[in-house]
């Protein structure tokens, strides 16, 4: 069974007997409902952050027309994007320009099913939760690889191949430093993790940390790795002969993909959903805000790199760095005494602060040549 | 077990369809999008035997890695945008398919299986872990695959590296 009840679930499994699919299929619909309002809710609220952030950010005002400060703006727009013509390209592969929105639409949705917003997941508990997130998480980039070609379009196929190198490349440092987490946790189940963090992760792994959200971010496409959807180069990449409700897939996977990395740094490094007086979901909520907060932020500060640049930071720099991550907390796991956290912490700051430094000066982003 | 018995029939009704669809897809795109269907159904009759960890490597490795792989070789190839029309070796590939096909289907019938009685395992991650690490592990033979692995990456990039 992969499948354990979340939450006080005990009275369907007492009713029904646990091989009855019928309890089963209750379980699965009540929480799939809760998720899916719990993602479009967030998303939504992540559009309205961005855009009234960014605006702030850029000393405008951002949309602020709509309810009290332009709160409705998200909603107002996804029904004028539904209500859109639907479009497609006589040229195109039809069935694939369908399916590619809903390809990368579905697993995104199911990295949620094992996020931990209180004590045990909603949907699964997996034993293998963080592993299940990365395994799902990877199927995306078929979906986005199906909507660039089928849309029988070269600047969308450009922007599908460039998101593929990207994902490839920033899988291997996002993957390393999830390691260090799983060994201090010791589990790779989400709900252990948020479990054994007594000390918040961020604490005992910035330079995990660091890594991890660089390495997400570029595999979510935000800006400033937006390379595959870069406006000046190539219209809108991969979705540029989308619109209508489709488009609206995708713009929402966007956002999805940004929440999901959001509740996995939270659950990996931010001690999920403890801390105290509030309620457990509440805590879960406003980390992934603030996680989110700060992504708006580097966006609205950082300029857009090249693609020389983009692959030669995730193999020059974040793979190095994530190796001696991991050496480092392999060694401080089994050498380390249990009783001194705090020295922990410095130390790794320390390195943390030491590493970043030296590898800035070992190589500058392409010494401003361009190879690719 | 009939929510088992369901599903083992649905993975096994969509993979094989899926499988057909590789070999009788004209357009080679396609026929890497059906392969990944194929990929993912028999991930999840890996997850319905309590195969949890390795259904979800074969999803990583295979879906996220070698499929993107084999999708990004397609887009190499030549008259990518027609899906890159299948050339005049037909026959022969439905000859060689068929004498492999009736090699595995006579090796699958004629090995005498053994059925495990014991029951599956609830946590498999800790005993795959110290199968591979613990006393008596797996762990050279795993090295040493991933050595050769790379042997191989090294050698194919000598291989077509320009002087």
């Amino acid at each position: 069974m992969i499948t354990s009840p979340g939450l006080n679930l005990e009275q369907y499994w007492q009713i029904l007997p646990p091989d009855w699919p019928g309890g089963f299929l209750w379980h699965w619909l009540v929480f799939t409902i809760i998720i899916i309002v719990f993602v479009l809710l967030l998303v939504m609220g992540y559009i309205w952050l961005e855009r009234r952030g960014m605006g702030r950010m850029q000393a405008r005002l951002g949309p602020n027309r709509l309810g009290p400060f332009g709160l409705l703006q998200p909603v107002a727009d996804a029904v004028k994007v539904l209500i859109k013509e639907d479009l497609v390209p006589t040229n195109a592969d039809k069935v694939v320009h369908l399916l590619a929105p809903i390809v990368a639409f579905t697993p995104t949705l199911m990295i949620f099913a094992v996020v931990p917003f209180q004590n045990g997941a909603l949907l699964a508990d997996l034993n293998i939760g963080i592993l299940y997130v990365v395994a799902i998480s990877s199927v995306s980039t078929v979906g986005v690889f199906m909507a660039g070609w089928g849309s029988n379009n070269k600047y969308s196929l450009l922007g599908a191949m460039r998101n593929v190198a990207a994902v490839v490349s920033y899988e291997i440092p996002l993957v390393l430093s999830i390691i260090g987490v799983v060994l201090i946790a010791g589990s790779l189940s989400l709900n252990q993790i948020v479990l054994a963090q007594d000390i918040p992760f961020i604490l005992l792994q910035p330079l995990g940390f660091l890594l991890f959200f660089i390495a997400g971010c570029a595999e979510i496409n935000r800006s400033p790795f937006d390379l595959m959807e870069a406006d000046s180069e190539l219209v809108a990449g991969f979705h540029t002969e989308y619109s209508g409700m489709k488009f609206a897939l995708f713009y929402l996977v966007e956002y999805a993909e940004a929440l999901a990395i959001a509740s996995i740094i939270t659950t990996l490094f931010l001690g999920g959903w403890r801390g105290p007086l509030l309620p457990p979901w509440l805590w879960f909520v406003i980390k992934v805000i603030i996680v989110f907060f700060v992504m708006v932020w580097t966006r609205s500060t950082l300029p857009r790199v090249r693609i020389d640049q983009l692959m030669a930071l995730a193999w020059k720099f974040l793979l190095p760095l994530a190796l001696i991550n991991l050496l480092i907390t392999g060694i401080q796991v089994l050498a380390w005494p249990d009783a001194l956290p705090w020295g922990v912490i410095f130390l790794n700051f320390a390195i943390a602060v030491v590493l970043v430094l030296l590898w800035s000066k070992l190589f500058k982003l392409g010494w401003g040549r361009v190879e690719v | 077990m009939i929510g088992f018995d369901v599903a083992f029939w649905i993975l096994a009704i969509i993979g094989v369809i899926a499988a057909l669809m590789v070999v009788f897809l004209r357009n080679v795109f396609r026929s890497a999008l059906s392969l990944i269907l194929c990929f993912l159904s028999v991930a999840g009759i890996y997850f319905t035997l309590s195969a949890d960890f390795l259904g979800a490597v074969q999803i990583l490795v295979y879906v996220g890695g070698i499929s993107v792989l084999i999708i990004l070789a397609i887009m190499l190839t030549r008259e990518v945008q027609r899906g890159s029309p299948s050339n005049k070796l037909r026959i022969p590939a439905f000859i060689v398919a068929i004498v492999f096909l009736g090699v595995v289907g006579y090796t699958l019938l004629n090995t005498p299986w053994q059925l495990s009685t014991a029951a599956p395992l609830e946590h498999t991650t800790a005993n795959i872990a110290s199968k591979l690490l613990g006393e008596g592990g797996f762990i050279l033979p795993v090295e040493i695959a991933a050595t050769l692995l790379l042997a191989a990456i090294l050698g194919a990039i000598v291989l077509v590296r320009e002087k």
